[in-house]
């Protein structure tokens, strides 16, 4: 009964989702639409489990002082103080209005978007250099991928001219057959795939996501 | 050591030198560029400025501020393109640090509406935006895919209020629309993968046009959907901002990114020519050796 029970959910819900797409009629979107708030509240849920879990792997680390173990103090400090000024202090906890907490939007704009920012800029820095470093005629293929990545670079350079305007036409030759030719192939093998395991789960051949067999 | 192993071993703060030092004299003198316009971008440019007063468009704001750099100016200029055109617009941020962004966005943009304007020789007079009226701001719920998916059904399954609380229902502009079948197009601005979702579960089920804005490395991608026809125009990363800009009549940080980004460019070129030379030459020697 362990097993057979979530294996008929599973099965049954997947035979209910599949149905209610190819028939639009009332009760199908009804259903649909029903199922949709169910996963939602679910998700939802899933959001809670990641915060606890994060508190417990911070709070493990500072207990055993692992390397390290100042920094999850920062990370708890920082998911307390979202929380605490997203609640604006308590007083807002069913309505959005603590999001204009002023602490929070300083906290925001003044820490987070200059954190993200600056790693990212940072990343100009480092492909310079890997570039630099990787990108070397050492084969055949590999030439043709720094003539590539060469044209791509400098095909929007305004002072090439009419060299320019032909970098451009081959970009956009690259763009629209080799490198289309090249996704589609992986589009359609992932599309096939994903299939193959959406029915492998729901005929109960697949049965990881219940844990141990 | 000769000059050939130097080129080739160059130590890499060298680089980085060279790189910070194009960076900064490029930003602070200032000139300008003129851009090609990619068909690609020319798409999304047309169908915007195709709409009438009324319209309503739908915006995603789903990328966080690491990737404002590249599309902060793809959302300044459809946005400002569609407010002073007098289309409605939804927006929807589903990621997690876009709410707070995305709402810093919306409040610049209308501040900037409220100027007299003209552009590419049309005069816009400035007014004011509101919210519920001119736009509604659904904000953030996890699950990219559940939510599109959802709100393909009806806004209100994600979103019973707005980002700000408010119910859907008592908002002006959310009266008659139900879900995307009201919505001219979709305009994904992405930096995740919330734009194979926007694809598999938005528009391949739903049907709606759609444009995506992406960053510079992703573009590449997305060409394929192009291609079948799924989505209509793609903006990629600073370039595709840049000609967006240049192509509404309203230049802002994407064409002063791209002045830089030009140059930067052709000091990594360089260098990598500069390598290749000295491995080449060093394989030469190797060989006769």
């Amino acid at each position: 009964m362990k097993r057979q029970v979530p294996l008929m959910l599973v099965f049954t819900l997947a035979l209910v989702m599949i149905i209610q797409y190819f028939v639009p009629n009332d009760l199908s979107l009804d259903t649909n639409e029903f199922l949709l708030k169910w996963i939602i509240i679910i998700g939802v849920f899933a959001m809670a489990l990641g915060i606890w879990s994060l508190i417990r792997v911070s709070y493990e680390k500072i207990k055993r002082r692992v390397p390290g173990w100042q920094y999850p103090i920062a990370t708890l400090l920082g998911l307390a103080a979202m929380i605490i000024f997203g609640f604006d202090y308590g007083r807002h906890f069913s309505t959005a209005e603590g999001l204009n907490n002023p602490m929070f939007l300083k906290f925001f704009l003044y820490i987070i978007i200059p954190i993200q920012s600056t790693m990212f800029a940072l990343l100009a820095f480092y492909i310079a250099s890997a570039a630099y470093r990787a990108f070397r005629a050492r084969s055949a293929l590999a030439t043709l991928l720094l003539l590539a990545a060469l044209i791509v670079m400098l095909r929007f350079n305004p002072y090439l001219g009419i060299f320019g305007q032909y970098l451009e036409r081959t970009t956009s030759w690259l763009l629209n057959v080799p490198n289309l030719a090249a996704k589609r192939a992986i589009i359609i093998g992932i599309g096939l795939g994903s299939v193959a395991t959406a029915l492998k789960v729901m005929l109960g051949i697949e049965r990881a996501y219940m844990g141990k067999d | 050591m000769n000059i050939f192993d130097r080129l080739m071993r160059m130590d890499r703060r060298w680089v980085f030198l060279l790189v910070a030092l194009v960076c900064a004299i490029t930003y602070a003198i200032p000139f300008k560029i003129k851009l090609n316009k990619s068909p690609e971008v020319k798409a999304v440019f047309s169908f915007m400025d195709t709409l009438k007063a009324g319209d309503i468009i739908f915006v995603a704001v789903d990328y966080d501020p690491s990737s404002m750099a590249e599309l902060n100016p793809m959302f300044y200029a459809i946005v400002e393109q569609a407010f002073r055109k007098e289309v409605k617009v939804i927006f929807s941020a589903l990621s997690q640090n876009a709410p707070t962004m995305a709402d810093q966005l919306i409040k610049d943009v209308a501040d900037s509406v409220k100027q007299d304007r003209t552009y590419n020789g049309k005069f816009y007079k400035g007014r004011e935006i509101k919210n519920g009226v001119d736009y509604t701001f659904l904000g953030y719920k996890p699950y990219p895919a559940l939510i599109i998916l959802a709100m393909g059904q009806n806004f209100r399954i994600p979103f019973p209020t707005d980002y700000y609380g408010v119910p859907l229902d008592s908002l002006p502009m959310m009266k008659k629309i139900r879900n995307y079948d009201q919505c001219k197009c979709v305009v994904d601005l992405s930096a995740s993968n919330a734009t194979d979702m926007w694809i598999t579960y938005g528009q391949s089920r739903y049907n709606f046009p759609l444009a995506l804005g992406l960053t510079g490395v992703m573009s590449a991608d997305y060409y394929p959907y192009l291609n079948s026809g799924q989505v209509f125009g793609i903006m990629g990363g600073l370039l595709g901002a840049a000609q967006y800009e240049a192509l509404a009549d309203n230049p802002g940080a994407a064409m002063d990114g791209m002045r830089i980004q030009v140059f930067a460019h052709i000091v990594i070129i360089l260098f990598i020519l500069m390598g290749n030379i000295g491995y080449l030459v060093s394989r030469r020697k190797s060989k006769k050796g």
